[in-house]
Formats: structure tokens, sequence, C-alpha cells
């Protein structure tokens, strides 16, 4: 019982850790002051001011459409990948890891010139050739999400499906698919975050007019974030919030519904 | 295996063929031009405005250094029209063959610009054949009153050990520099090797003091007390002192770096006389103040600072006096080897 | 089942490496290879040795190996916990542990600085309660928080991913047969567990090696790390010759480095399939 508490402050304790900052983004959110050092009361301004900003506005659709895209078809990729690989002699294997490190391991401003100089030679530069370069790094977090599931995956079920008279495709998506589900969502998120987040391949990438929001927050560090942006951030994470907690509570309906 | 390999040439080929078979024409349409700036550094308001008096389309692209403009420049991956850009880098632009000459003085609001600027940009313009001037400033540090008891008027008081571990330097190679050079009284644009290295010295005995070296966020921290005093751009001094009225700018005896980024056609531009209407534009009286109040850097639009209020007109961040610059200098474009020395001197510094 | 068949499934990653991945590969490696005016040198990736570039090196090593190691830390104990959890809890943690990602990057290091600076809101705080000041900002050890904050995510979740996935059975029967908690931890859970660490440390320390806002913002500028100087070279000093040479060098180097200790845990698996 003791052991449960100590366990329950522990996790309390990470999570503390890992919202503290975002709730000092939420609180700037509310601040009547358009610098982020000063505090001078509360206000919901920037959260009216944030719809007429169509600049922002534009760089948040484009943001959630690249984020979503790159993620779905990185998370379909990298998922074929990975049993592919798995099912590779251990030297095939290695040779794939290898190149599955590497858009990890280049520094972003590397991965982002080179792949501006590559690109530039077949395509014009817009929404289009940020989606690929997205989609580049976003398949090696698939793949380092779904291998270790595989790992632990007990293919004999896949196998007593098959003698059981299942087909390859149908013992799949039954047997084999909804024990990799976790490790293919984590992927699908880390994948969409890790979209949201770039700031550097992103940049080197875009078109002309292509924004999306680092690139604007990036810009804006120079001159001060502008506070429309923290209320937009708070209202994403509010969103995301909800999204789960639906999500979570259907799951747990389902469950219910199994049982 | 074989067969493997087979199929993956194939299929590389195919993507290869429709990728190239969609290869794009990237040249811009008649009435449209691709503009590239600074971030922040135009009201987007007046991006509109020009296309509705004008019928020309603006694709407006933004940089945070000039070095990353020159590095999306190069590589040709767009095509600019237009590009804002600071002093050196337009040297630098023009000595590669990369601008087109402009008519200035067929534009009807270029009389609103200052000579005394097209005077400045000589150094990096001979002639004025190139650029426009669009803002200008200089770089001093900004302090707060309420920590430092006498009023600052030299490079020194980050020197001399006094706020030991409350100053806040620019994280740029040639601005900290600039400083330690300023101060030891020689040229910012001094290929001396001897000058350099002592400048760069003084910079690591001052190392331990530094509370840190940064850009963008030196104005944040000084407005939030976490330093007593920070080198900056002086359009950041006037911010700073709108949330931190403790908060004063100035720039020292000894001089400093006068800054201008100026407007330049690129060779890119097929169509000059857009061009010419864009600069124009950009120089009439309601569209400059416009700019100006966007961000309140310096203009060099005389019309602007005739109408500004008084209590704004004061502002030595934002209307220098003419002899606070008197020491005060442009940067010019250095010498490779120069630029290596600094390259190495300051790599050194930052890691000592 | 035929392996071959399977493999076949990795066909268009293939080609998507080769496409995105090793084309602009060679872009960089061309360029690393060459000085500035085009003549073949060798001196771009050698130049990792020089001093300065040691000592960012050794210093990048630091913060990304502390920083990993606390991210195990912290994480495989609040796995193991999250694993006492009930099913429906257990899907909710992960989702909570993602969420913070969801604010960007460069905000959240800018909060974080606000929470650290000398008249940061932690010292507020404490000044209010009466205790001592912080004073780690600018400091590399600030830089480790903000790396270990930033990139926790990535090694809670395979983590996380790979201890919920041990079936309960097996650490039944151990008990059964009389292994004390000691034992279940050290003999069952941490060996099944291995391979979601080591994808949790590729994706934790190799980030964090070229990793530059992080350091700029919480070092204060005063500490350089590798990814800082590759990244002046590219945006400030234009020498994209040396830039390339030092993050092949370095690529070389993290690789190598993974090869001989890394991700092995799969190695000896076999043929599963």
């Amino acid at each position: 019982m003791i052991g449960k508490v100590l366990g329950r402050i522990y996790i309390g304790l990470v999570l503390v850790l890992l919202y503290a900052p975002i709730m000092v983004l939420i609180l700037l959110s509310f601040n009547n002051s358009r610098s982020r050092v000063v505090w001078n009361g509360f206000t919901l301004n920037w959260y009216r001011s944030l719809f007429e900003n169509d600049a922002i506005m534009n760089a948040f659709g484009t943001t959630i459409g690249l984020a979503a895209a790159s993620a779905l078809i990185a998370s379909i990729i990298g998922l074929f990948a990975a049993i592919g690989m798995y099912a590779m002699r251990k030297k095939d294997y290695k040779t794939f890891m290898f190149f599955t490190d590497i858009p990890l391991l280049n520094a972003d401003i590397v991965t982002g010139i080179a792949l501006m100089l590559w690109m530039v030679r077949f395509m014009p530069l817009g929404f289009s050739s940020v989606l690929l370069s997205h989609i580049t790094f976003n398949i090696p977090y698939v793949i380092l999400s779904i291998l270790p599931k595989l790992e632990t995956t007990d293919i004999r079920q896949f196998e007593a499906a098959r003698d059981l008279g299942a087909g390859n495709l149908y013992a799949f998506v039954k047997v084999v698919l909804p024990d990799l589900m976790p490790g293919i969502l984590a992927g699908f998120f880390l994948s969409a975050t890790m979209s949201m987040d770039d700031f550097v391949i992103t940049y080197f990438t875009k078109g002309p007019g292509v924004n999306t929001l680092s690139t604007l927050i990036y810009g804006e560090i120079r001159k001060g974030i502008k506070p429309e942006m923290y209320a937009l951030s708070s209202i994403l994470f509010l969103m995301v919030l909800i999204i789960l907690i639906i999500a979570n509570h259907s799951a747990k309906e389902n469950n219910g519904y199994e049982k | 295996m074989k067969n493997k390999i087979m199929a993956t040439a194939l299929i590389l080929c195919i993507i290869c063929c429709t990728f190239t078979g969609c290869s794009s024409q990237r040249s811009n349409g008649d009435n449209v031009l691709t503009v590239f700036n600074y971030s922040e550094y135009l009201d987007p308001q007046m991006l509109s405005k020009f296309t509705k008096e004008t019928g020309i389309e603006i694709k407006y692209e933004e940089a945070t250094t000039p070095e990353e403009m020159y590095t999306k420049y190069t590589s040709g991956a767009i095509s600019y029209d237009l590009l804002c850009t600071s002093d050196y880098m337009v040297n630098r632009l023009i000595d590669e063959g990369q601008c087109q000459s402009v008519d200035f003085s067929s534009m009807e609001n270029f009389g609103n610009i200052d000579p005394k600027f097209m005077a400045e940009s000589e150094s990096f313009d001979p002639g004025n054949k190139y650029s426009l001037p669009y803002f200008w400033g200089t770089v001093g540090i900004l302090y707060n009153t309420k920590k430092v008891s006498a009023p600052v008027d030299s490079w020194n008081v980050l020197f001399d050990g006094q706020y030991s571990g409350q100053i806040i330097m620019q994280d740029s190679m040639r601005d900290s520099f600039m400083v330690a050079l300023k101060y030891l009284g020689y040229s910012l644009n001094t290929t001396d090797k001897n000058q350099i290295e002592e400048a760069a010295e003084l910079l690591k005995a001052q190392k331990k003091d530094v509370e840190s070296y940064l850009v963008d966020e030196a104005r944040d921290e000084v407005v939030a007390e976490n330093a007593v005093m920070a080198v900056v751009y002086s359009g950041e001094a006037y911010l700073g002192n709108q949330y931190n009225p403790d908060l004063q700018y100035a720039i020292p005896k000894e001089g400093s770096n006068l800054w201008i980024d100026s407007w330049v056609v690129t060779k890119n531009c097929k169509n000059m006389e857009n061009a010419q209407k864009f600069l124009d534009f950009l120089c009439r009286e309601d569209v400059a103040e416009a700019n100006f109040e966007y961000i309140y850097y310096s203009t060099p639009n005389k019309t602007v600072v005739d109408n500004m209020d008084e209590e704004i007109k004061s502002n030595v961040a934002v209307v220098p006096t003419e002899e606070s610059i008197d020491h005060c200098e442009v940067y010019q474009t250095l010498d490779n080897e120069t630029l290596e020395l600094y390259n190495t001197l300051w790599k050194e510094l930052k890691s000592e | 089942m035929n392996r071959k068949k399977i493999q076949i499934l990795s066909i268009p990653y293939l080609i998507w490496i080769i496409g995105f991945t090793l084309i602009p590969l060679v872009f960089v490696v061309s360029k690393a290879l060459v000085t500035p005016d085009d003549r073949l040198t060798a001196d771009n990736l050698t130049a990792i040795f020089d001093s300065v570039h040691r000592k960012a090196l050794i210093t990048s090593l630091e913060v990304a190996f502390i920083s990993s190691l606390i991210c195990i830390l912290i994480s495989y104990p609040a796995a193991l916990i999250i694993r006492s959890f009930r099913i429906k809890n257990r899907k909710a943690m992960i989702f909570v542990m993602i969420l913070p990602m969801w604010m960007n990057f460069i905000l959240r290091i800018l909060a974080i600085q606000m929470l650290l600076s000398k008249n940061g809101i932690i010292n507020h705080l404490l000044s209010i309660l009466g205790l001592g000041q912080i004073e780690i900002i600018n400091t590399t050890f600030a830089i480790i928080l903000g790396t270990v904050y930033d990139y926790l995510p990535y090694m809670l979740l395979p983590v996380l991913n790979c201890v919920l996935a041990i079936p309960d059975d097996i650490v039944e029967a151990s008990k059964d047969l009389g292994a004390n908690r000691y034992t279940v931890l050290t003999r069952i859970l941490l060996p099944l567990s291995l391979s979601g660490i080591g994808s949790g440390i590729t994706m934790v320390f190799v980030p964090s090696m070229t990793e530059f806002v992080i350091a700029n913002i919480l070092g204060g500028g005063k500490i350089l790390l590798l990814g800082n100087i590759i990244e002046q070279e590219f945006s400030v000093t234009m020498n994209w010759n040396l830039g390339s040479g030092l993050s092949v060098a370095l690529m070389i180097f993290v690789l190598v480095s993974t090869l001989l200790f890394g991700r092995d845990s799969g190695a000896d698996r076999g043929y599963v399939i």
C-alpha cells in the first residue's frame, strides 16, 4: 500500500516536471502585456485578436495539415518497413537500422540544406517539399516505436491463425496488428509532434508564403513573441487534451463491451 | 535477391521520371513580386494596401539573419525579386553581381529619403546605384538606471568588472568584436591582425563578467532585471523602455556601429517597373510612417521624422543625434583572411 | 512463412531512404570532402579534433550522456509504476506524457528560461518561502535540465511501450518459482525491456548531440556544443564545407558507437518468422 502511494507521488513529480513550463505558457496567454517578462494583469484580449490574425491562423492550418499528413504517410511506410526489417537477416537488418539512424543523427540544419539542394532540382519548393522532408525525418521515429513491439509480439499466434485457415492478410490484420497498435499510435503521435515542432528543416525546404507556427515563432523571438501565439498554443493544448479525454472515455466503454 | 534489386531500380526510375516530368516552371507571373525581408520588419497591412493600389501581388518571405537570407537566395530555390538586408550583405551581393542598378531619381517619393543616408550608404554601395535605405540604427548599451548609478557614456562600463555577472553581450561575432575594437580606439573595420587579437584578448578577459551572450532575448532579460545592462540594437531599446521605464539607452562616446538595412533589386527580377513601384511605395510618407510605427526602428524618411511627437523624436534610440553618431562607422565586408581570423578567435572565446 | 515475401514490405522505405536520405547525404559528404575552392581534402573531417571542436565534442557528449542517463532513471521507474495501474489508466498515462510536446518547442524552452532565470519564477517562489536562491541559468546544468525536459517523452514512450508489453504471466511465474522483487526486476523485467531503452537512447542521445537551441537559450551562449558550432558554420560563418565535415565526422562517431554498444538486443532473436 505504501509502495502504491509512493508510486503515485513519483508519477506526480514527473508530471510536475513535465507540466510546469506548460503552465507558465498558459499563464502568459492571459498576460495583459506584450512582453513575456512583465505581468500586467489578466486579459482575454489575445484570444480575441488571435482569430483576426490571418498570418497565425494560416500558419496554424498549414501546421496541422502538415503534421497529420506527414505522420499518416510516415506511419504507413514505417509500419511496413518495420515488419519487413523484422524478417530480415541480421546483416540486412543492421544496414537498414544504420540508414534509419541517419536522419536522427544529422544536425537538422545539415538535413535541411541538403534536402533543399536536392529537391530544388526536380520540384518547386512549397508545401509538398516540406511534406516530403517531414515524412523523411518522421519514418525513423515510427520504426523505432514499432520495432520493440514487434519483438515482444508472440508470432506463434499469427502462425496459429494461419494454421486455422486464415489468409496472410487476414491473420495479420486480426492478430498482429492489434498487438502492434500501441506502437503504431505512439509512432504516429511522435511523428505528428516532431512535425509540429520542427523549425530548421521546414525553414529551408519551404516555399515563399508557406509558414508553419514554428517558422512564425522563430521569426518572432527577435522582436518578442506575440502573445496571440501563447493563446493559440493554449487552445491547441486544450483541444488535444479534450480529444484525449474523449478517446479515453470511449476506450473505457469499449472495454466494458468486450467483457 | 537479384529480382529485388531489379524491382527497386525499376520503381526508382518511375519515380524519378514522374518527378522530373512535373518539374516546375519557376518564373513568376507578370504581376507578382517575390519579396524577402527580415521578420517583423514591415507592417503586413501595407502589403495588402500595395496590392490594392497597384494590382501587383506580393509573395512575402521572411528571414532572421542576413546569412540565412544569403543561403536561401543563393540556393536559387526561390527566385526573389527584392531583398532587404544589412549593409555588409548588400556589399557582398553587389560584389557578386547579384543586384540590378535602380534609377532612384525617377521615383516620385525618393526625395523623402534623407540624403545623409545615401551618403552613408556609399561605404557599401559606392555611387548609390543599387540600394535604398529602409531602416537604420546604432548599437549601444541598454541599462537599468536603478542599478547603475552614474550615467553610462562609455564601453568602459562593460570591461571594468564593476557589474560582473550582470552584463549581456551580443551573441554575434562582429557586434561583440566591434565593442572591444571601439573601446580600444580602433576602427571596427580594421584588418590589422594585432588589433583584432588585442580585442579578442579583451573579450576573453571579460567573459567571466558576462551573464550571457544573447541576440534576440537580450532586451527581455534586461526588462526582467535578470541583468543590469545589455549591448543591443537601438530599435530594441525603445521597446525595452516601454516595458520598463527604468531602462535607458546610450551610444558610448568611443563610437559604435551604425547600421543601415536597405532594399536591393536582384538580377532575377524581370519586371523592374513593378519593383520600382514597390520601392516608391515604401518611401511614401503614410507607408513609411505605418512601417515605423510597426517596429520603432530609426527611419531614414525625413517626412516621417518631421511628423513625430516631440517625445519620440527626442529619444536617442529612435532618432540618434548628430553628435552621438559622430564616431560611428558602418560595417564593411571583411576580406577572407580577416574573416577567418575573426571566426577562429570567436570560437575560441565562446568555447573558453 | 516466407521471409523473403515479408521483406518486400520494406521496399517503399528502401526507396525513400535512397531518394531522401542517401542522395542528400551524398551532397553533404561531397561538401565535406572539399575545400571552399573545390580541392579534395580530409581537413574538414579531421577538424573535429581541433582543440576548440574537441572541447565542444566532449561537452556535447557529457550533456547527451548525462541527459540520457537521467531520462532512463526517470522513465524506467515511472514505467514500472504505470505498469501496476489498471489498463485504462495506463493508456491515459501514455497520452498525458506525450501531451506537453504539443506546445511548441521554442516556447517551452523559453518557459524554462523564465522558470530558472535569476529573477525567475522559481527564485521568486523560493524567496517567498524564505529559502535560498538557485543560480543554475547559463550553466551546463541548465542545458542538461532543458535537454532532459525536452527529450523525456522520447525515452518514456518506448520504455513504457516495452514494459507494458511484458506478459504478466512471466512475472507471476517467476514469483511462483520463488523469485523476490529484486530478482524479478533484474532477471525478468530489465532484460525484457532493453530494446525499449535502446530505442529511447537513440531518440534522446543522438538528437541531443546536434541540438543547439537549448544551449543557446539556457546556456546563455556561454557554452559551445558541437551542434552550435555546426549551426554557426552554416548560418553565420557560411563555411558549408567545414559544417558538413564536422557533421559527417559526428555522424561516423555516433554510428560507430551505436554499432559497438547499441541496439544489439534484437540481434540474437534469430529468425522468428
